[in-house]
């Protein structure tokens, strides 16, 4: 049954590319926002939080229709960077991979606030006593410390993003070789006859890329611990 | 030359504190609870007073009238904690370069070496914290500290997680760093018999405010 077609390795490509572009570019901005709730106090907070927290109980069709009339090409946000920068992401897997880095976005912040929360602060006062400026005490100290948590907030992220559809598909729609993912090739699949043998290809297929994302991640987190306690 | 003046409200507790150290090794001494781990806190530059001046050879670290408040990193201070509060995940050997390396300054492996050879410390180099003993880890603690060339070091309660034979294998060590008279130090600590080891001078702390500063002779 694993003769994949040729479509099939298009989608199983662009999946894997909207998810690693989609964790990559978050995993900054995902570390900023943590560290931030995390450690400030600041007037504003609980709304930040919330909106941060927003994709996970919103439903994607939800998220993906406001990304469509912010993002869209006749949206304010979308015809300004279409008009000035000729930067378009309506039907396009630069769209998409917005789509699932906002889905995934609450699930990485999350896993990094817990850690950077349970690093002894201590540590950073001994490091600044000895003169790291914040920039290295950051470097140097909390983002070392917190690392089996970036990894597992990167890692889920990138297994949400994986498997991200109802967001993508409202705002990118199903585009085979531009927007269509694994799921939304599935979801198109089971919607014509006899496509049933097609989509189970690709279900294993998903089934292996998200087991092996979770192996990965349990392996790497188990790695920075144990370096982290000094094996 | 330190001069300290602070008044900090932490709750219901009123921290009052004024005293002056001249050079050698200064205690701070007084029951657990007097605020001897705020005072050493405020001179290391980790927690800001209400009002005061905090003034060392001469710069003013902390005057709430002129706004003054030199960051910890920048007062050249170094500090060595109850828990010693090595950097986990690094090794004993980076831990002691730590705050020349972040700091950017030149390796200096003479310095590197006397330290090291004063404190007994060169079998635990490539050892992670994770694996010394209390004893171990505060002398890498103190290395640590002082491998940063400080204008002071502040030894907040050094032994007190220590047993006594612990306690006793150290002390030589932090005497013999007091003998080299190179930094000057504040010992807080609550055990007279640890005090009289290591304080020519001692400043008397209890409920926050300081209520003698004179010779050993306090600890009677």
């Amino acid at each position: 049954m694993f003769n994949l077609s040729p479509q099939d390795w298009t989608a199983i490509a662009l999946s894997l590319r909207i998810a690693l572009v989609a964790t990559a570019v978050s995993l900054p901005f995902g570390i900023a926002i943590a560290l931030l709730l995390a450690r400030k106090e600041f007037w504003g907070k609980a709304l930040i939080d919330a909106v941060v927290l927003l994709p996970l109980v919103l439903p994607p069709v939800v998220t993906g229709y406001l990304l469509l009339i912010t993002l869209g090409r006749r949206a304010p946000v979308g015809a300004f960077l279409a008009d000035h920068f000729g930067i378009v992401f309506a039907f396009r897997w630069t769209g998409a991979a917005i789509s699932c880095g906002v889905m995934a976005f609450p699930l990485m912040v999350r896993a990094m606030r817990l850690s950077i929360e349970a690093i002894d602060r201590r540590l950073e006062d001994a490091a600044s006593t000895l003169g790291a400026n914040p920039f290295w005490n950051f470097a140097t100290i909390t983002l070392p410390l917190a690392l089996p948590g970036v990894i597992a907030g990167a890692m889920l992220a990138f297994a949400r993003a994986l498997g991200e559809f109802g967001a993508t598909i409202t705002f990118v729609s199903n585009i085979p070789g531009e927007t269509q993912t694994i799921s939304a090739a599935i979801y198109t699949l089971t919607q014509v006859p006899g496509g049933d043998g097609a989509a189970m290809k690709l279900v294993v297929v998903a089934v292996i890329i998200s087991l092996a994302a979770l192996v990965a991640s349990e392996w790497l987190a188990r790695r920075a611990t144990a370096r982290l306690h000094g094996a | 030359m330190l001069t300290v003046a602070v008044e900090k409200r932490l709750g219901d507790f009123v921290l009052n504190a004024t005293f002056d150290s001249v050079s050698g090794a200064t205690a701070l001494f007084g029951p657990s609870g007097a605020g001897k781990t705020s005072v050493i806190n405020m001179i290391a530059g980790l927690l800001a007073p209400d009002r005061g001046r905090i003034v060392l050879d001469g710069e003013v670290l902390f005057d709430n009238a002129t706004r003054i408040n030199v960051p910890a990193w920048r007062r050249r201070i170094g500090c060595v904690f109850q828990e010693g509060r090595l950097f986990p995940h690094l090794s004993v050997r980076h831990n002691l370069d730590y705050g020349r390396w972040v700091s950017g300054r030149a390796a200096e492996p003479q310095a590197f070496a006397h330290v090291v050879d004063m404190l007994d410390i060169g079998n635990l180099l490539e050892r992670r914290p994770g694996k010394l003993s209390g004893g171990e880890r505060q002398r890498v603690a103190v290395g640590r500290a002082l491998l940063t060339m400080p204008r002071l070091l502040l030894l907040d309660e050094p032994l007190a997680s220590l047993d006594e034979a612990r306690k006793s294998d150290i002390l030589p060590y932090l005497e013999r760093l007091r003998d080299e008279g190179s930094v000057p130090m504040i010992y807080v600590s609550h055990e007279a018999g640890e005090v009289k080891r290591i304080a020519s001078r001692v400043v008397r702390l209890e409920a926050g405010r300081v209520t003698a500063a004179g010779g050993a002779e306090l600890l009677a």
